[in-house]
């Protein structure tokens, strides 16, 4: 087991240097400049002004000693300051946007997990039947729909018309006078719709992988022993098939979170959720370079550590994987 | 039973199939079937319901969103076919080449393959957008360029197994090129699953533009786009109602066909699994 995390953790170096040469390549070839937009800003602003500036910003260096600098500080967490008015360091813009953006994440994978197995589960066992094609165009709806649309949709019917759930923030305004349990009730209720919208988008995916996982283990000689032994279908299903099935679905789990944090930036931006995705528009928007090299890098260690994360949980459940 | 006749014979992915001509049709047909010039500014009709007259209302410019629907059906399908055209193509060369010579090609690729695939390509495309300009040009190149991995590590996959194979092997004993066997004999072999993807991933493209249209950096206004016609409506959400659900349901209803289709050509390629 350590053998195998050892060589695991050890890819994960020339990975991640890739991905850092991938955010400053596309940050500093593409043609728009941080100062471009204060020049747009201000008409009367002199070229000394603009040179000025982008000495300020290390602008005029050469890039390879750009990014040597650049990763250097990236080592120490420091990925400068952020160009917006407050100007504070990014890495503490973005620490403080994680946990929320994280815990969404999270709550949305666990439903991921919770509705697809059964969904794929019994679209594998009524194969060809009404259930499966309805489940399949159900899971496909989810896969197809704009996400944005249909949370503007659910805010709109839920949030306006029926005045069910609240429709923006994390918190109501009283927030600060409510015990634990009230505070969990108040953030549940806020990140209601969120969640759910942003996990019915990647239902598809897990319950179509789950259908197939099963068909391919339903044809298994265990479980025609299984079934010679006369054990009950319900056993054979859930006990003998479905937990074998559910091994590899680990891997896809792990796939489907760099979908989820780029739909951050859409979820957030409606529900005006303080989180990394509404961090990032934001700074597109300000065309903010240092907080978005520092936003994509973080976005894309997450993903590099969840990927990690399944890997080696894949391994614990599946003692073949670490003997290839 | 063939391939044709195992598609035409699953209902989804015939619907899939009819969807996908439907609008291909539609868009076509565009300068016939539109009854309005989609750029012509009605301000006396401004934002009218659903009518005999206007079909999907008009929007706050008093445009008929028929028509504009229409002409966005076809820059829609544009940005999903260009789109993936590159990622195809990207992903076809570079999967040839790791697969068939393995080695240090394969792992310089490879590592490539798993470098791009951490991204949050949503986020890569934003970022990459918002330096560039968002043309029609841009964003169907920066989709391209960030869903390529899927392909390439499929047509590797193909390639890995395809090379072993006796017809490969006669070519190379009759001193065939490289680059003849790669196109001529293996990749021919090696499309099927890569046909699927393509399918899947017009759908992926068609909802990224819509996402980034949301967002205010998609296909520019006055080009009218189902995702910037969805995105106007979101404001008058309240009072005109028409203006975001016909194109919501525009692409939901597109998106749902390229997936439907993908799967159905999937099961009908490889009828094990489905």
């Amino acid at each position: 087991m350590l053998r195998y995390l050892a060589k695991r953790l050890l890819v994960l170096i020339p990975t991640f240097i890739g991905i850092t040469l991938v955010c400053f390549a596309v940050i500093h070839l593409a043609p728009g400049e941080p100062t471009a937009l204060q020049a747009e800003l201000n008409p009367n602003i002199t070229t000394e002004a603009i040179d000025q500036l982008r000495h300020h910003y290390g602008l005029d260096q050469p890039l390879l000693k750009r990014y040597v600098l650049w990763m250097g500080n990236l080592a120490r967490l420091d990925f400068g300051r952020s160009i917006s008015s407050d100007e504070r360091p990014v890495w503490d813009k973005i620490r403080e946007r994680l946990p929320i953006t994280i815990s969404i994440n999270i709550a949305s994978l666990v439903i991921i997990l919770l509705a697809a197995t059964p969904l794929g589960v019994i679209s594998a066992i009524r194969r060809g039947h009404m259930t499966d094609r309805f489940i399949t165009v159900f899971v496909f709806i989810g896969f197809s729909i704009p996400g944005f649309w249909l949370a503007l949709i659910c805010m709109d019917f839920f949030g306006v018309r029926l005045g069910w759930l609240p429709i923006s923030g994390i918190h109501s305004a009283g927030y600060l006078h409510l015990g634990l349990s009230g505070r969990l009730w108040d953030l549940g209720v806020h990140l209601f719709l969120p969640v759910v919208i942003s996990a019915f988008g990647s239902l598809a995916g897990m319950s179509r992988y789950m259908r197939s996982s099963m068909l391919e283990i339903i044809r298994q000689d265990y479980i025609l022993t299984a079934r010679a032994k006369g054990l009950p279908e319900r056993t054979v299903i859930y006990k003998h098939a479905m937990r074998n099935a559910l091994l590899p679905v680990i891997t896809i789990l792990g796939l489907s979170i760099p979908g989820l944090i780029g739909g951050s930036v859409i979820f957030e931006s409606i529900f005006s959720i303080p989180g990394l995705g509404q961090l990032f528009y934001q700074a597109i928007m300000m065309r903010d370079y240092n907080l978005i090299m520092g936003a994509l890098t973080i976005g894309s260690v997450l993903t590099l550590l969840g990927n990690l994360l399944a890997d080696v949980a894949y391994s614990l459940a599946d003692p073949r994987i670490r003997a290839a | 039973m063939g391939f044709w006749k195992r598609l035409l014979s699953d209902k989804l992915a015939l619907g899939g199939l009819v969807i996908v001509l439907g609008f291909f049709a539609l868009s076509a047909l565009t300068p016939l079937i539109a009854p309005y010039d989609p750029n012509l500014i009605d301000v006396d009709h401004i934002l009218m319901p659903p009518s005999l007259a206007h079909l999907f209302g008009t929007d706050d410019l008093g445009r008929d969103v028929f028509t504009r629907m229409l002409y966005g059906a076809g820059i829609s399908l544009k940005v999903g076919f260009v789109a993936v055209g590159i990622a195809v193509l990207i992903g076809v060369v570079l999967g040839a080449l790791a697969g068939y010579y393995g080695g240090w090609v394969d792992l310089i690729v490879m590592r490539i393959v798993d470098i791009m695939l951490c991204f949050p390509s949503f986020f890569l495309i934003l970022a990459v957008i918002a330096f560039l300009e968002p043309s029609i040009f841009n964003i169907m190149a920066v989709i391209g360029l960030t869903s390529w991995m899927g392909i390439t590590r499929l047509v590797r996959a193909e390639f890995l197994s395809l090379k072993e194979r006796d017809f490969v092997l006669a070519q190379k004993a009759l001193g065939a090129s490289n680059v003849r066997i790669i196109f001529r004999h293996i990749l021919p072999n090696a499309m099927a699953p890569v046909l699927v993807a393509a399918t899947l991933g017009i759908a992926a493209a068609v909802l990224t533009e819509s996402a980034l249209s949301f967002l205010g950096i998609g296909v520019q206004p006055p080009t009218p786009s189902w995702g910037n016609i969805l995105t106007q409506g979101k404001n008058v959400l309240g009072v005109a109602w028409w203006l975001s659900f016909f194109p919501g349901m525009a692409i939901l209803i597109t998106v749902l066909g390229y997936n439907l289709l993908g799967e159905g050509i999937r099961d009908a390629i490889d009828p094990r699994l489905r």
